[in-house]
């Protein structure tokens, strides 16, 4: 396969790689979040991807003879988003309180002010 | 009925939770979770005896068979682990009552034993699946449940921690949602029972290495391999004491499971060791974290956050047991799961009691509680010699083994470490027996301290004294885990 038949895949780790990244380098509790939901959704794509087959339709019954694409990864990557909207959900109300205990969501605020106490 | 045992072992604390929530009433949400809890070990002591007796016992859920549909599949390993688990958790519900009444707000006691339902539900579920997504899938359910458990804590540090275990968790699960992904596209199986016979016809893609990497980073976040560990003090050490008591004893031992499970069942023993060479990895970071978690946990001041300190520290004696990749030090690393759990289990019931009374941890408020708490502190004493591996104890038994299987290798100097790490498990059990019974008590002598109630002492003593009893008769726990170490290997019954 070219580079360009693999361009989902390289979608796939530009995104990890981007939100990996925003997840160590910032100190912003929300933005932490961001980062790791988009490195959540490139895994979507990786198994969105992989569900394709060449040619193949969506695998809805139809008459005569057809390609299907894979459904399978489909629905096992709906239950992993149910899970990605839950850890954000979780991971927000984490933030909220965390910003109602200490009054800040900068990761090194948070420190400074645990030091002092 | 017995044949839908599997199911039920997952289902009963699953419906416990929702039930839990609806009660809104601490004390009915309780009661709920206590049956739901001896019923889920009732069924653990009946699998694992159908197991001995039978063989693997294979559910097909809905009836679909496998590999297309989900399977439960129970052999001595999971079995044994299933056990371990149930039997914590209904050791700290009746614990739970007390101590979460104190540390818990009341308006969120029912909530709290719902997550605490849930979070049984997913380490019972990840240990009794056989299909690997449905492992990612109860894998977020306990650590989800786990995350809210520790953010209950009454500290505001708790929070934090709470948002750290998140991120790193959420990352382990992410990588380890990758793993299955890339196993899927190369075999087109989720099953792995089916896996395990797939897999070696494409190891030699690129992907299955890859996939085996991505597996191995994410299980061991989930387990707390050094240097992989960050989250654990923390969420250790500001947690609800009950929590800390569940989480320590349970979450890091189904992770070990998971880690047994991938890298025998699935991949196999001989491309996970020779092929991939896990053991050259495995073993430096678990000396690296035997040593050096051990040398940190002499420094803590808050007893709690020492224990999580150890925690990473016995940890890496598991994981060191299983790189050897022998019967001895597979069946050492399985037995250490046990032991841990149940010398863990108890040390942090007592520092529960302890916080119940005093309020703290911290070094100094234990000053001279071995008048104030004969009992707690006797218990603590118990646990703290079942850690360092006094004979008569269960923690003198795991440690007979690694050494046993340390020495087959010719691993010397391994051997020499885990004497050594032993020693100072003795200085920091030793610091807190030095200001619980030879330093005199702070306070003014008013007699108002007491011992723990009954509620958290029984089951406190209930440990202590698996602790004792299996440290004298060890042969089912050591029967059980070596036949689990052989099927893992794959030699003989």
């Amino acid at each position: 396969m070219s580079v360009l038949g693999l361009f989902n895949y390289w979608i796939f780790v530009f995104l990890m790689m981007v939100g990996f990244y925003i997840l160590i380098s910032r100190g912003n509790l929300v933005k932490k979040i961001i980062g790791l939901n988009i490195f959540q959704t490139s895994v979507f794509i990786l198994y969105i991807s992989m569900g394709k087959v060449t040619g193949g339709t969506a695998p809805i019954l139809v008459e005569g003879d057809a390609v299907y694409s894979n459904p399978l990864p489909h629905v096992l990557i709906l239950t992993a988003i149910v899970v990605g909207v839950a850890t954000t959900a979780l991971g927000l109300s984490l933030v909220v309180r965390i910003k109602e205990a200490y009054g800040t969501i900068e990761e090194d605020e948070i420190q400074a002010e645990d030091l002092r106490s | 009925m017995s044949a839908h045992l599997p199911v039920l072992q997952v289902l009963v604390p699953l419906l416990a939770a929702p039930l839990c929530a609806i009660l809104r009433n601490g004390r009915a949400a309780w009661a709920v979770a206590m049956v739901a809890s001896w019923t889920s070990l009732w069924i653990a002591i009946q699998l694992l005896t159908l197991v001995l007796a039978n063989g693997t016992i294979s559910y097909e859920l809905g009836g679909w068979a496998a590999p297309w549909g989900i399977e439960y599949r129970i052999d001595t390993v999971n079995a044994f682990v299933l056990l371990i688990v149930s039997m914590i958790a209904a050791v700290v519900t009746p614990y739970a009552l007390k101590s979460i009444e104190r540390e818990v707000e009341a308006s969120r006691v029912a909530l709290f034993y719902a997550a605490f339902m849930l979070c049984l539900t997913g380490l019972l579920g990840i240990t009794i699946t056989g299909d690997v997504f449905n492992v990612f899938v109860f894998l977020e359910i306990s650590s989800l449940s786990a995350y809210a458990l520790i953010a209950i804590g009454q500290n505001r540090k708790a929070l934090t921690a709470a948002y750290q275990y998140l991120i790193m968790g959420s990352v382990g699960a992410t990588f380890i949602v990758i793993g299955i992904g890339m196993m899927y596209v190369m075999t087109g199986s989720l099953n792995m029972a089916d896996l395990s016979v797939l897999l070696p016809q494409v190891s030699s893609s690129r992907t299955i290495p890859v996939a085996f990497a991505f597996l191995t980073v994410g299980i061991s976040l989930k387990l707390a391999l050094f240097p992989l560990h960050l989250w654990l003090p923390n969420a250790y050490t500001y947690a609800p004491s009950t929590v800390t008591v569940f989480i320590a004893s349970t979450a890091t031992k189904v992770a070990v499971y998971m880690l047994l499970r991938f890298f025998f069942t699935i991949f196999g023993p001989a491309f996970s060791f020779d092929v991939m060479q896990l053991d050259r990895v495995l073993l430096p970071l678990a000396l690296v974290a035997i040593f050096s978690m051990s040398l940190v946990a002499i420094f803590q001041t808050n007893i709690k956050r020492m224990m999580a300190y150890s925690s990473v520290a016995q940890i890496g004696y598991m994981i060191l047991g299983i790189s050897m990749a022998s019967v001895t030090g597979l069946t050492a690393g399985i037995l250490h799961m046990f032991n841990h759990a149940m010398m863990k289990g108890a040390l942090f019931m007592a520092l529960g009691c302890v916080m119940y009374r005093v309020g703290s941890v911290h070094i100094d408020s234990m000053r001279g509680l071995g008048k104030r708490m004969p009992w707690t502190m006797a218990a603590f004493v118990m646990g703290g010699l079942s850690l360092i591996g006094v004979p008569l104890t269960v923690g003198f038994v795991s440690k007979w083994y690694l050494i046993q299987g340390a020495l087959e290798k010719g691993w010397w100097p391994v051997a020499a470490l885990v004497l050594l790490t032993s020693l100072m498990a003795v200085v920091y059990i030793w610091r807190v027996v030095e200001a619980a019974y030879f330093q005199e008590f702070p306070g003014d002598d008013d007699g108002e301290l007491r011992e723990a109630p009954l509620a958290m002492l029984v089951p406190t003593w209930a440990l202590v004294l698996i602790n004792l009893y299996f440290g004298i008769d060890a042969s089912l726990t050591a029967g059980v885990a070596g036949a689990a170490a052989r099927s893992l290997l794959g030699v003989g019954p």
